[in-house]
Formats: structure tokens, sequence, C-alpha cells
């Protein structure tokens, strides 16, 4: 069984190259634009890992990660939030919402491949 | 493993390019004071989607600008900043520069960096207008640094209770650890509470971590180890420090094997953690863990990574039209029912027998439905909302009422209301022209507003709405309107009419269309010096179409703009001299009446004129222009259509009016070449092919021959 990723961002470019990306090292993907809707995907089934962009509309990640930490299923499941340098704050923030760790944007996809593969081994 | 990220460029540039728009309208927003705390947020939004992309697919002058752009919105978003005027304005002009930055992307051609450069220094400006701490702390993360030389590392692992429930797994972190060298694990269970005190979610252990430089991989970066716990550093306490003597090497633990240990640390993590404390009791060794790639690979691999993004060069799509897919699929459906007509015919033609004559009939008819609605589908998919030619209004009357210190209200309707793309596309600039003038002459400042009884604040409205086969735009504003009598002076001060001429007043406002006629006191760089009117004029006649002024002195001004919904399709008015056959576009004809030989006169000798009624219009005999046969020389028998053309009204004597009826322009230009007095051309249901007359070049043309030909026209003019 493929490990499966739930990749949660707005934009669809990004979106796009996560997906890709990871689908081509053999993972399972599942995309959703905003918070609300990885929520709503959440609840129907698990996942290995969570990849969440942080600025979204609708429900941000930081609220994503809050309530998916709510959930029994996601208790200990590894949430990464896809984050500028920028965000110092956002990660703090997102540490507190129960956030496992961060990728820093920009990253290309052998940076982002690796760190999935270190939270998945 | 590479992967061509150029695939998702396009996206990228499109999203980018939505997002544009929305930083657009809500600075407008968020200028105006209309917006609410969503709109600050979307903005912000869209410069980090923009940032976010642009780094990852490596356009470093955009991630760069951006981010620039991003703190300042990141600010203003947190209310750490209020929401100025001037932050305002050089975050639009920061949209535009974006705007340029990723045009270039999209032609892969390096952009002018000049203006970028200095919008930049503007945004920065603004930005450190208020704050100066920010290049402190960078600093302070600059000093520290540089390691003394050291056999390894001595790292002290104490996480706090709760780390756990952030999905971080301290096997994971060994494993790591244990890639970079040799690894000796002492595990302390002193914080252990007893068993029935025990929360399996929580965390109670701490290591001491011996990590040792191995041969095969040479000394270990401090900086790498934090990284691998960059993302706990809050959740634990830890401490790294240089591993110098070898002394106490051999410690009192036991060794075990990593993937057991893991293993079983894995289970206890999620479930038991009552096996966690008894068998934890060991020490990670070294073990390359499977999976996690050690970080000098994965430099390389980086960069390999750079390389394809630069190369091959993409060709810039011109003119291609984004299409509802509701349009897409009605076309699809009339194709499909057109097939089904056709298939119904080649079968009746099959075994055909006079009998079954109705049922032709009744199939040529559907045929006919099918035809028809499929160009009209056709026809469609070439339309747009008029809103993508409205929508750089905003800005523009933003940008320029704040220049000009007006205050202005700009009112859109009828967005919705399509146009064909390239009517679309030409009728961008004479819009523009007419609101700036709009702008600069019709609204009054808010002192003379205020004064004439008005409220401050001017409107401009915007309206677009269908007609008949034609759309109309219509731009008024609630201004001074236009001054009668100074546009009269002018006029005769010009020499344009003289003061007997007693001009109805609608004549006198169409002067401003007129050639070199401007009223402005004072010119202005907003919209110019007269230059521009005529100009306006002439090409939304280009287009087939025509603008007409309505004003009120006091109350403001309305321009109508008139025009056809496409360009490849016209109305035409089919007229008749001798054998050929010509169209005239139903847009130019005023009316076409029958000729009373009293009424024609000759000017000076040369010029022909038609009095119509009270006015005077010059004649042109088409058979003449066009050096054909006509079908009769009475000019009784002839008709007379009165057109407007490029230079004012006249009169096209022609055989005969046929029908009015839609046709196909078929470029002469591309086929043959061009021709002064034509247009196009197309082809009748008959198969013949008619001219399609354009009637300032016809005007043009007539003027030009017919004194040389004055004195035939003298034998015809009561034959």
């Amino acid at each position: 069984m493929p490990r499966s990723i739930l990749a949660v961002d707005d934009s669809t470019s990004m979106r796009q190259m996560v997906a890709f990306t990871l689908k081509g090292a053999g993972y399972e993907v599942e995309e959703a634009a905003d918070g609300q809707q990885a929520l709503n995907i959440a609840k129907t089934r698990s996942f290995d890992l969570v990849l969440s962009d942080v600025n979204m509309p609708v429900m941000d990640g930081i609220e994503l990660i809050r309530q998916l930490r709510a959930l029994p299923a996601y208790k200990f499941t590894p949430i990464l939030m896809l984050t500028t340098e920028a965000g110092t704050e956002k990660k703090m923030e997102g540490k507190n919402a129960g956030a496992t760790g961060w990728i820093v944007k920009p990253f290309n996809p052998d940076q982002l491949l690796n760190t999935v593969k270190r939270v998945l081994g | 493993m590479s992967i061509d990220l150029s695939q998702f460029k396009q996206t990228f540039l499109e999203e980018s390019d939505e997002g544009l728009d929305v930083l657009e309208s809500g600075l407008l927003a968020l200028d105006s004071g209309t917006a609410d705390d969503e709109v600050i947020h979307a903005v912000f939004r869209a410069a980090h989607s923009i940032k976010g992309g642009a780094g990852t697919f490596s356009l470093t002058e955009i991630a760069s600008f951006t981010h620039v752009m991003e703190t300042l919105l990141d600010e203003m978003r947190d209310g750490r900043r209020a929401i100025s005027k001037e932050a305002i304005n050089v975050l639009l002009n920061s949209v535009d520069v974006l705007r340029e930055l990723l045009d270039a992307a999209r032609d892969d051609v390096s952009p002018e960096m000049g203006r970028v450069n200095e919008v930049q220094a503007k945004l920065e400006a603004v930005l450190n207008a208020g704050n100066d701490q920010a290049t402190e702390a960078q600093q302070d993360a600059e000093s520290e640094q540089k390691e003394p030389e050291s056999d390894g590392w001595v790292i002290k692992f104490h996480p706090h209770e709760h780390m756990l429930r952030t999905g971080n797994d301290t096997v994971r972190m060994f494993k790591e650890l244990a890639a970079l060298g040799d690894l000796e694990n002492q595990v302390d269970l002193s914080g252990l509470p007893e068993f029935e005190h025990m929360d399996p979610e929580l965390s109670y252990l701490s290591w001491t971590v011996h990590l040792k430089n191995n041969e095969q991989q040479g000394p270990i970066d401090k900086a790498v180890i934090e990284e691998i716990f960059e993302w706990v550093e809050d959740d634990c306490d830890l401490t790294i420090e240089p591993l110098i003597s070898q002394a106490d090497d051999t410690s009192t633990s036991e060794r075990l094997d990593s993937p057991q240990a893991a293993e079983t640390q894995t289970a206890a993590d999620n479930v038991t953690p009552i096996t966690v404390e008894s068998d934890s009791q060991t020490v990670l060794s070294k073990e390359p863990a499977a999976g996690v790639q050690p970080p000098s690979r994965t430099q390389q691999s980086v960069g390999a990574q750079q390389k394809p993004a630069s190369r091959k060069k993409k060709v810039t799509e011109t003119g291609s039209i984004r299409v509802g897919t509701d349009k897409i699929d009605s076309l699809i459906n009339m194709v499909g029912e057109l097939v089904i007509t056709q298939s119904m015919l080649s079968q009746m033609g099959e075994d055909f027998s006079m009998e079954k004559i109705e049922d032709l009939r009744e199939g040529l008819a559907q045929l006919e439905r099918n035809t028809r609605e499929l160009q009209e589908s056709v026809m469609r998919i070439r339309m747009l909302p008029i809103s993508f030619s409205f929508q750089r209004f905003p800005r523009l009357v933003h940008d320029l009422s704040q220049k000009m210190n007006k205050k202005i209200e700009l009112k859109m309707l009828g967005e919705q209301t399509e146009l064909d793309k390239t009517v679309m596309e030409k009728i961008g600039d004479p819009l523009v022209h007419l609101v700036r003038n709009s702008l600069d002459h019709g609204i009054e400042d808010p002192q003379t507003r205020l004064a004439a009884g008005k409220s401050e604040t001017g409107t401009i409205t915007l309206n677009a709405y269908h007609q008949g086969g034609f759309i109309i735009i219509e731009i008024s504003d609630d201004g001074a309107g236009l001054p009668r009598d100074k546009l009269l002076n002018k006029a005769i001060e010009k020499g344009l009419v003289t003061e007997q001429d007693n001009l109805p007043d609608e004549k006198i406002y169409d002067l401003i269309f007129h050639p070199g006629f401007s009223t402005a006191d004072q010119v202005s760089d907003i919209s110019g010096r007269g230059v521009g009117m005529d100009v306006v004029r002439k090409n939304i006649k280009e287009l087939g179409g025509n603008v007409d002024v309505s004003t009120e002195e006091g109350k403001g001004t309305t321009f109508t703009i008139r025009l056809p919904l496409t360009l490849a399709i016209l109305d035409g008015q089919l007229v008749k001299v001798g054998n050929e056959t010509y169209i005239i576009p139903l847009v130019s004809i005023i009316e076409s009446l029958e000729i009373e030989t009293d009424n024609i006169n000759t000017i000076a000798g040369t010029t022909e004129v038609y009095k119509m009624r009270d006015e005077y219009i010059p004649l042109v005999r088409l058979y003449e222009v066009f050096d054909v046969q006509p079908g009769t020389h009475r000019l009784q028998d002839c008709l007379l259509v009165v057109v407007e053309g490029d230079g004012g009204k006249a009169g096209i004597l022609v055989d005969d009016l046929l029908s009015q009826q839609q046709v196909v322009i078929k470029s002469l230009e591309t086929n043959y070449k061009r021709i002064q007095g034509v247009s196009g051309a197309t082809i009748l249901g008959d198969g013949t092919v008619a001219l399609i007359l354009d009637m300032s070049g016809l005007l043009t043309l007539a003027r030009e021959i017919q004194p040389a030909q004055n004195y035939n026209n003298q034998t015809y003019a009561n034959g």
C-alpha cells in the first residue's frame, strides 16, 4: 500500500507541483484547495501525512491543523506546513496548533521529497 | 530525480494574473475605504502566493520583488502599520511592475530592471519608515557561527511532555542522526512517573547522544544536527556541544540494532508507553537508515535541478481566447444536430421520389436552422464580457483623480454585456480617452462642485448594453457639461463655422469631434491638446460604429458609442448600380429618398450638392467613382442614399435599393489588395461577389475625382 498524503494549497500551480512530485515518487496524493476542503476530506479517510499551505482563503492552514489535531485519527499524524522563511511567527503559531514541522517555501521537488521521506521513513 | 518545473509555470502565470487583479481591486477598495477585513487578507494572500510560486519556479526577480510587497502588506494586515494613501500608491505601482515582470517571464525574456528597482526602492522606503529593528536581527543571526574542530557532538535532548502531540517522532530524529556518523545513545529514565500516573500521550524520557565523526562521512556540521531538531526546538531542551575527548567512549549502556529499536519506539509512541520505558533503555547505534538521504546528496541534486529551469525558450501564445465550457457544449450540440440533419438528407437522396418533396423541403429548412444556430454559436465564442475592457478603469480613475485633486466615484453597469474580442481590443483606447476626458474636462474640482450646489464627489458612469445588433457603451459624468457658447466662439474663431450658420445645439456639441478642437483653458497632460476626440471618432468609425455626445450645461455629459457586435458580420443595405451590387453598412445610412431634380445644385462649378430640407449635402455618383455602366442616367429613376461618413453627410446616387441582410465580411486586403472606398467584400446567396463600401474612404475618393469629371456631370444633371 503506498503511503497517502493530503496536499493542501490554494495555489493551483503549487498544488500541481507538489502532487506531481509526490505521485512520481510513488505516494498516493489527494489535493485540497483550502483548509475547509482538506478537513472535509480528512474526515472521510486517513492519511499518513498532511502537507498544508498556511495562507489560504476560507480556512487557513493554522486552523486546519488545530481542527485536524482535534480529530482522534489525526492526533499523531505528521502535519507539515508549507511556509515562507518570513513566517517565523506563523511557524510558532502552527507549532502551537500542533504542526509537526514545516517546509520552507520556495522549495524544489527534491527538497520536498527529502523532507517527506524524512517524516514517512 | 529531476522534474521539469516549467510545466507548472504556465499555471503559475495564469494564477498570478488573477492574483494581480485581486491585488489591484483590493488595494483600490482599501484606498476608498470600502474594504472590510477580508480584503486586506485577500490582498496579502495574493502577494504571498505569487512570491511563493515565483520562488518555486525560479523566477527570482519576481520572488524578491514580491517579498518586499508581502512584508509591507503583512504589517498592514496585522495592524502594525496604518493603511496610508502613500503606501497604497506605491503598492499599486508595484502591481504594475509585477505585471511587467510576469509578462517578461511569460515571454522568457529578461525584465527591464530599471523601473523594478526604482519601485522596489520606494517600497523599501515606505517599509523602513517606522521600523529599523529588522536589520539588527539579521546581524545577530550572522554573528552566531563557526564552531571549533571536534571529533563529533554531544547532544542532550530532553523533549517536553507534549512534544509527541505535534506528530514529531523521536525515533525519526535518532535515525537521521545515525545517518550522519557513529551514534551512541543513553536514555535517562529519571523523569518517568509511576505507572498509574503515566499518560500514554506524553513524553517522559530524555537522551544524551554521542555522535562521532566517522571516516566515510567526515566531520559533521552542527547546522545539520540543528536542522534535524529544527521542528522541535521549542518543544524540548536541547544542547549540542562539541565532543572533544574520546575517554568514556564505551559507556555502560548496551547496544541494540536501530531498526528494531525504531519499531518498538514507533509502536510505543502511538499506543503503549509502558513498553517504551522497558525497551528503550537502549542505545541506537550507527545504522544508515534506509530512505534517509545524507545531506551531501541533496545538495548535488539541487544543483542539477537548476539547469533545466533556464533552458527551453517558450513561444509566446498570441491571440488565445478563454471560452466558457457552456459555449463549447452548445457548439458541440449544434454540430451534433447538423450531422443528424445531414444524414437524414443524404438518406433521402439515395431513394428520392417526388412524394418526398415535402420532407426534403422540411429537411432543408432544418439544415438552414442548424446552420444559422451554428453560426451564432461560433460567433458567440469570440464574444467576451466587456468587463475585460472595463476592469482597467477603477485604477485609472483612482490614479487620475488623485493627480487632479478631484473626488470621483466610478460606476460600472452592464459589465457582463458581451462583445467581439477584436472590437473589444480596439475600443480600449478610445474608451480610455473618453474616460480621461470626463475626468479632466467633465468633473469639476470639489470647490466648484460645492459652489454649484452639487455633492463634492463627482460620478462617472460606464454603461454597456445591447440594442439591436449593436452594443451601446455610454460614458457619462455629472460634471459641468459642454459650454455651448465657448464651443461656438472657438469654432467661429477657427473658421470652422460662421456666425450666420445658426447651428442647432447638437451640431455645436458635435464640433468637439472636429480635428484640432480643444476647450480646456489649460492644456493638461491628462487629455492633451485637442488631438483626441477626432481620433476617437475615427477609430470608432473604423470599427463600423459611431460616437455621439449629448450634454447639458451644469448637469453633465454623456458620450454614446454604438458598435457592431462583431467585425466578422455586418448589417448591410444592398444597392444596385447597373449590373453591380454594392453593400452600404446600415450603420452609416441616415435615410434614403427619391430625387427631386430641382434640388440639385452645383457649387463653384465643381461640386454637385443636393438640397435636403435646409441642408446641402454633396452628391456622389457611385457609377462614376467606380467607373461602371449605370442602369439609367435619368436622375428621377435613381435613389439617393444619405450616409454619414468621416467628413459629414453625403448623398450616394444608386439605381435601386435591394434587400437588407447580414453579410460575412471577407478581407479584400488579404485576398487581393486594399482599395480606397471599399472596406471588404462578401459573397451573396447567388454566389456573386459584392463589395462593401467604406463611407469615409468613398467620400474622400469622390472629392478627388469630382472636379475632373465635373464637365461630364453637367450633361447628366438634368438628363
